[in-house]
């Protein structure tokens, strides 16, 4: 049974967020330079920050609407994206101070990103609503000011660095998706089949037409199919070491 | 673009964000236990951001040629395990010396 900590402080919380909100600032600056560099208005990528506080469900979300993909295709394929949020609130939720109400999880729902997962959880003790504040709120003030700083210097940028920034999300997602796949083969067959599917849509004449939302969410979810089919997990350390 | 329709995504991304992450901290107490359940939570991301990175990346930059280049720099160094930042402006920088390389020889 894990107890609580009094040294899980608001002012701790803060502390531990500050190397997340140095990595957030410099991804989110990338992300309002993008945007705006789609023809986005500047104020938007901020109200998504603001708004969403995500990653990889942003830059998705801003190439949609450049390319007037539907709202369908927005929600399905964010959701999709998002999905693993399932599971980090879930994790959570089991290392909350019992009796924590529902409007105090509502707020820390908001901040469940995969860093702020990662922090939260290493820690022994059970987390209070004060600890996690702190953690969500400056790494949230890192992710938010990244944003107008980036919506407000892509009009600064020569065209030169823009069309060599247009690659940088894209090497984010390589860097997030090819260390897993080095140490895990199942991981690396999801990825190969992930992107031969995406290919076949894009390369394929009959294929072609789908637009790239649906490609997305096909691929994605086909790839995932097989991997959970040939490689079920087995149970994983850390509910071992629950127990 | 139109106004409403921006803000009208931009709040159906925002919902779709919000949902998976308030369901189940607010309403399960149990951890789910299903293997099948837990694998494929834990692959999709992996599919789904393979998808959206190929074949895309290929037309990000402004010369097929450039965006080749920066993807295999990228590929490296994550290969290498460098963290996200460093590849990030690596492939950024090998893309935009590429870029100046093409102009100069007039390819571009």
């Amino acid at each position: 049974m894990l107890s609580s900590n009094r040294y899980l402080t608001f002012s701790r919380g803060l502390r531990d967020g500050l190397p997340i909100a140095l990595g957030y600032i410099s991804v989110a600056f990338a992300f309002g330079i993008l945007a705006v560099e789609k023809g986005l208005p500047a104020w938007s990528p901020i109200l998504i920050s603001v708004t969403n506080f995500t990653g990889t469900g942003q830059f998705a979300g801003i190439d949609l609407i450049a390319a007037m993909a539907s709202f369908a295709e927005i929600a399905f394929t964010l959701l999709i994206i998002n999905l693993r949020y399932l599971l980090m609130s879930l994790s959570l939720s089991q290392r909350l101070e019992p009796g924590m109400g529902l409007g105090k999880r509502m707020a820390i729902a908001f901040g469940i990103t995969d860093e702020i997962f990662a922090v939260a959880i290493q820690k022994e003790s059970l987390l209070g609503g004060k600890y996690l504040a702190g953690l969500i709120l400056s790494s949230y003030s890192g992710w938010v000011g990244g944003t107008v700083l980036g919506a407000l210097a892509s009009s600064l940028l020569p065209a030169s660095l823009l069309s060599a920034l247009g690659i940088a999300l894209y090497a984010m997602f390589i860097a997030i998706i090819i260390p897993p796949a080095r140490s895990s083969r199942p991981v690396a067959l999801v990825i190969l089949t992930a992107v031969c599917l995406s290919c076949l849509f894009r390369y394929v004449p009959f294929l072609s037409g789908l637009s790239s939302g649906w490609v997305i969410i096909i691929s994605g979810l086909v790839s995932a199919l097989i991997g959970t089919f040939l490689f079920p997990m087995q149970e994983d350390k850390e509910e071992e070491a629950d127990k | 673009m139109e106004l409403g329709r921006l803000l009208l995504a931009i709040g159906v991304m925002a919902l779709v964000t919000y949902l998976p992450r308030v369901i189940p901290i607010t309403v399960f107490r149990k951890k789910i236990n299903n293997v099948y359940f837990k694998s494929f939570l834990n692959y999709m991301p992996y599919g789904v951001l393979a998808a959206m990175v190929f074949p895309e990346v290929l037309y990000s930059t402004a010369s097929l040629y450039s965006a080749v280049f920066g993807t295999l720099v990228a590929l490296f160094l994550s290969y290498k395990k460098q963290g996200l930042l460093v590849v990030a402006i690596g492939g950024t920088a090998a893309v935009w010396i590429c870029e100046q390389l093409l102009t100069m020889a007039g390819v571009m």
